[in-house]
C-alpha cells in the first residue's frame, strides 16, 4: 500500500481486498480490514457466509482467492505464535489419559517432536497458566470428566501460551452454561485489555456486546464493518440480506427479526429446544435466508 | 477335554523347554512392549478394529507369499503396512475409519482363504499364521523382530506429542501448524508395521490381545499419560511373556494363554478403575460448591 494510514501503521491483524470463495462462487470479497492492538471485533453473519472460513484464513489453513491477509506484519501462515486459536467447544472422550495440565501442556510445546526438555520450566508455565484461567482447581484431574465449561477454559489457557498478538476465537461459548460464558467471555475481554487483538466469531452477539469495539457483519449481500451502533441497524442488515430485517433493542440486548423465522429470532440469548441446522443460527443475529449453499464446504471445522 | 489341559502341564524339564523357545519370549516381550505404546494410541483414536483388519488381511499377505513360494513372514509385513496405509489414506476425508475398515476386512480374509485353499502344502502352515506359533523362532527372526519393535517405539517416541495433540484435538493441532494428516497416516504405517511383527507371534486373529487389550485395561485405571503408557507395556508384557511360559507346558496353542491373561487383567483394571471414579465423583460432589464444577 502506498499510503498508509496511522492505523494501518499499527495494525496487527490487516486484510487488504481479500476475498475467498468455493467452487467459482465467491464467499465474500473486497474484505479490507485492520486490527489495532487490544481490539475487540465480533463477527457475525448466518451460517455459510464464511465465518469460520475467514478465520482459517488467518490461520493459514485457508489460501485467499485474492488480495492479502497479514498478521502482525506477515502474511498469515500455519503455526503462527503469534496467534491464539480457541476453536469451538467440543468434548474429550473421558478415557483421554490427560490431565488439565497436560492439555495445557499440548497448547504449550504440541506441535514439537522429539522428548520434553526443561520439564521443570514448562510446569512452571503450565501451572500460571491454569492460574490465569482460574483452572487451578482441577489441575490434576482427568480432562475427560471435566464440564464442557471446564475444559474451554483449558482451550482458553492452550491460546494464550504462546502469548498471541492475535487471538481468534471459534464460538468459543457455544453449547455452554451462562455462568461459564461469562467465565470465558471475561477471560477473553482481559485479554483484550491487556494488549491482544481479538477476533469473535459468533451466532450471538449479546453475550459479549459490552466489549466488542466492531462488528464484521457477513452476509450473502455482503459484508458490513462499524462499531456496533453502525452496523446492528435494520437498514444495514436489510441491505445484506435484501430482504426487510427489524433489529430492535430489548433491555440491553440486541434482537434481530426477519419476516420469514420471526419466531427463531425473538429471544436472543435462549436456545431453542428443537433442532435446526447443525450450527443453526437461531440465535441474536441471523436471519434465516439465503442459507446453508455454502455448508458443506469446508464450514466449522471440516477440514477443506 | 478337561485332562487334556491339565494332563499337558508337565514341570518336568520345564527350564529346558524354557531355554528352547527364549527366542520367542525375548520376540514376545519386545513385541509387548512395542504394542503396549502404540496400543495407548489405538485407544485414544479409535482404532482397535482397524487392527484387526489390519491383521486379517496381512494374513491374506502371508497366504499369498505362502501359494507364490515366498517368504510368508515378508508377505504379512507387506500386507499389513499396504493394509494400514490404504485404511489410513481412505479414511482422511470421511474420518470413518470404522467403515473403511468394515469394508476391507472380509475382503481380504477372503482373498487369505482363497489363497489358502489353492495352496498344496502342508496343512499346518496354515493356522500358524491365524493363531501364532513360538516353536522355531530363530536368531535371525529374533533379531528383525527386535530391531523392529525398537525402531516403532523410537519414531513413537519422537512424534509423541504431535500425534497426542492430533488424536486429541485435531482442530487446534492443525491450527498450530501439526501435520494432522501427514500423522494419520504415518501412525497407520507404523501400526500395520507393528501388527505384521505381532502376527508371526500370536497370530492374525488375536493380534488385539498384545496391542489393544493392554491399553485398554491401563486407560481404566490412570489417567496420567506416562503412567498410562508404562502401565499399558507392563500389562502387554507380562500377557506375551506369561503366555509363552504357560503354553510351553503343553499342547495347546499359545493365544489362548496371552488372551486370557491379557482379558483377566483387563476386568481387574475395570474393576479397580470403577471403584476409584466413584471415588473421584463422590470426592468432586463434595468440594463442588457450585452446581457448575462437576458434570457427572
Amino acid at each position: 500500500m502506498a499510503a498508509e494510514s496511522p492505523a494501518a501503521a499499527r495494525s496487527v491483524l490487516s486484510l487488504r481486498n481479500a476475498g475467498v470463495g468455493f467452487h467459482g462462487r465467491s464467499l465474500w470479497s473486497g474484505l479490507d480490514l485492520d486490527l489495532s492492538p487490544g481490539e475487540f471485533l465480533a463477527v457475525l453473519g448466518p451460517n455459510g457466509a464464511g465465518k469460520s472460513t475467514l478465520l482459517k484464513v488467518l490461520l493459514g489453513l485457508q489460501r485467499l482467492d485474492s488480495g492479502s491477509a497479514e498478521i502482525a506484519g506477515r502474511p498469515a501462515r500455519r503455526g503462527s505464535s503469534r496467534v491464539g486459536y480457541i476453536p469451538q467447544q467440543a468434548d474429550m472422550p473421558a478415557e483421554t489419559p490427560l490431565r488439565a495440565r497436560d492439555v495445557v501442556a499440548l497448547g504449550l510445546d504440541g506441535h514439537r517432536y522429539g522428548i520434553r526438555m526443561h520439564r521443570r520450566r514448562m510446569r512452571r508455565r503450565v501451572d500460571e497458566l491454569l492460574e490465569k484461567v482460574g483452572a487451578s482447581d482441577y489441575a490434576d484431574e482427568p480432562v475427560g470428566l471435566l464440564s464442557g465449561g471446564e475444559q474451554q477454559r483449558l482451550r482458553a489457557a492452550q491460546a494464550l501460551a504462546s502469548e498471541p498478538t492475535v487471538l481468534l476465537c471459534d464460538e468459543p461459548l457455544h453449547s455452554l452454561d451462562l455462568h461459564h460464558q461469562q467465565g470465558v467471555t471475561r477471560l477473553i475481554r482481559e485479554q483484550a485489555e491487556s494488549g491482544t487483538a481479538v477476533v469473535f466469531v459468533t451466532h450471538e452477539i449479546n453475550p459479549v456486546v459490552e466489549h466488542v469495539d466492531r462488528v464484521l457483519y457477513l452476509a450473502p449481500g455482503g459484508h458490513r464493518i462499524g462499531t456496533t451502533e453502525a452496523v446492528m441497524r435494520s437498514e444495514v442488515l436489510s441491505e445484506l440480506y435484501g430482504a426487510p430485517i427489524d433489529v430492535i433493542e430489548h433491555r440491553g440486548r440486541l434482537v434481530v427479526m426477519s419476516q420469514h423465522f420471526e419466531g427463531h429470532h425473538c429471544a436472543p440469548g435462549h436456545r431453542a429446544e428443537e433442532p435446526l441446522a447443525p450450527e443453526d443460527p437461531r440465535v441474536g443475529v441471523g436471519p434465516h435466508v439465503h442459507d446453508d449453499d455454502h455448508q458443506s464446504h469446508g464450514e466449522h471445522g471440516r477440514s477443506a | 477335554m478337561i485332562e487334556r489341559i491339565s494332563g499337558s502341564f508337565t514341570l518336568e524339564g520345564y527350564w529346558d523347554l524354557f531355554q528352547l523357545v527364549s527366542n520367542s519370549v525375548i520376540a514376545a516381550g519386545v513385541l509387548g512392549l512395542m504394542g503396549g505404546m502404540i496400543g495407548v494410541f489405538i485407544m485414544l483414536r479409535r482404532t482397535a478394529l482397524v487392527v484387526h483388519g489390519i491383521a486379517e488381511i496381512s494374513f491374506a499377505g502371508a497366504a499369498l507369499a505362502l501359494l507364490a513360494g515366498l517368504d510368508v513372514v515378508a508377505g504379512s509385513a507387506v500386507g499389513a503396512v499396504a493394509a494400514a496405509a490404504l485404511i489410513g489414506v481412505l479414511s482422511l476425508r470421511d474420518k470413518d475409519v470404522g467403515a473403511v475398515t468394515g469394508v476391507l476386512m472380509p475382503f481380504g480374509l477372503g482373498l487369505g482363504i482363497l489363497f489358502l485353499s489353492l495352496y498344496q502344502g502342508r496343512s499346518a502352515n496354515k493356522f500358524g499364521l491365524l493363531t501364532g506359533q513360538i516353536i522355531g523362532v530363530d536368531d535371525i527372526q529374533t533379531r528383525t523382530l527386535v530391531t523392529g519393535a525398537v525402531l516403532i517405539s523410537a519414531v513413537l517416541v519422537v512424534i509423541w506429542r504431535p500425534l497426542m495433540f492430533a488424536s486429541v484435538d485435531p482442530q487446534l493441532a492443525r491450527a498450530r501448524g501439526v501435520g494432522v494428516n501427514a500423522l494419520s497416516i504415518g501412525f497407520m504405517v507404523l501400526l500395520g508395521a507393528a501388527v505384521a511383527m505381532s502376527v508371526q507371534i500370536i497370530g492374525a486373529l488375536l493380534v488385539l490381545a498384545l496391542l489393544v487389550v493392554p491399553a485398554a485395561a491401563s486407560l481404566r485405571v490412570t489417567v496420567h499419560p506416562m503412567s498410562a503408557v508404562l502401565l499399558s507395556m507392563a500389562f502387554s508384557l507380562i500377557s506375551a511373556v506369561g503366555g509363552i511360559m504357560l503354553a510351553i507346558t503343553g499342547t495347546i496353542p499359545i493365544s489362548p494363554y496371552i488372551t486370557t491373561i491379557s482379558f483377566l487383567i483387563y476386568l481387574i483394571c475395570l474393576v479397580v478403575g470403577r471403584g476409584r471414579r466413584r471415588r473421584r465423583r463422590s470426592q468432586a460432589e463434595q468440594s463442588a460448591q457450585s452446581p457448575y464444577t462437576s458434570k457427572v
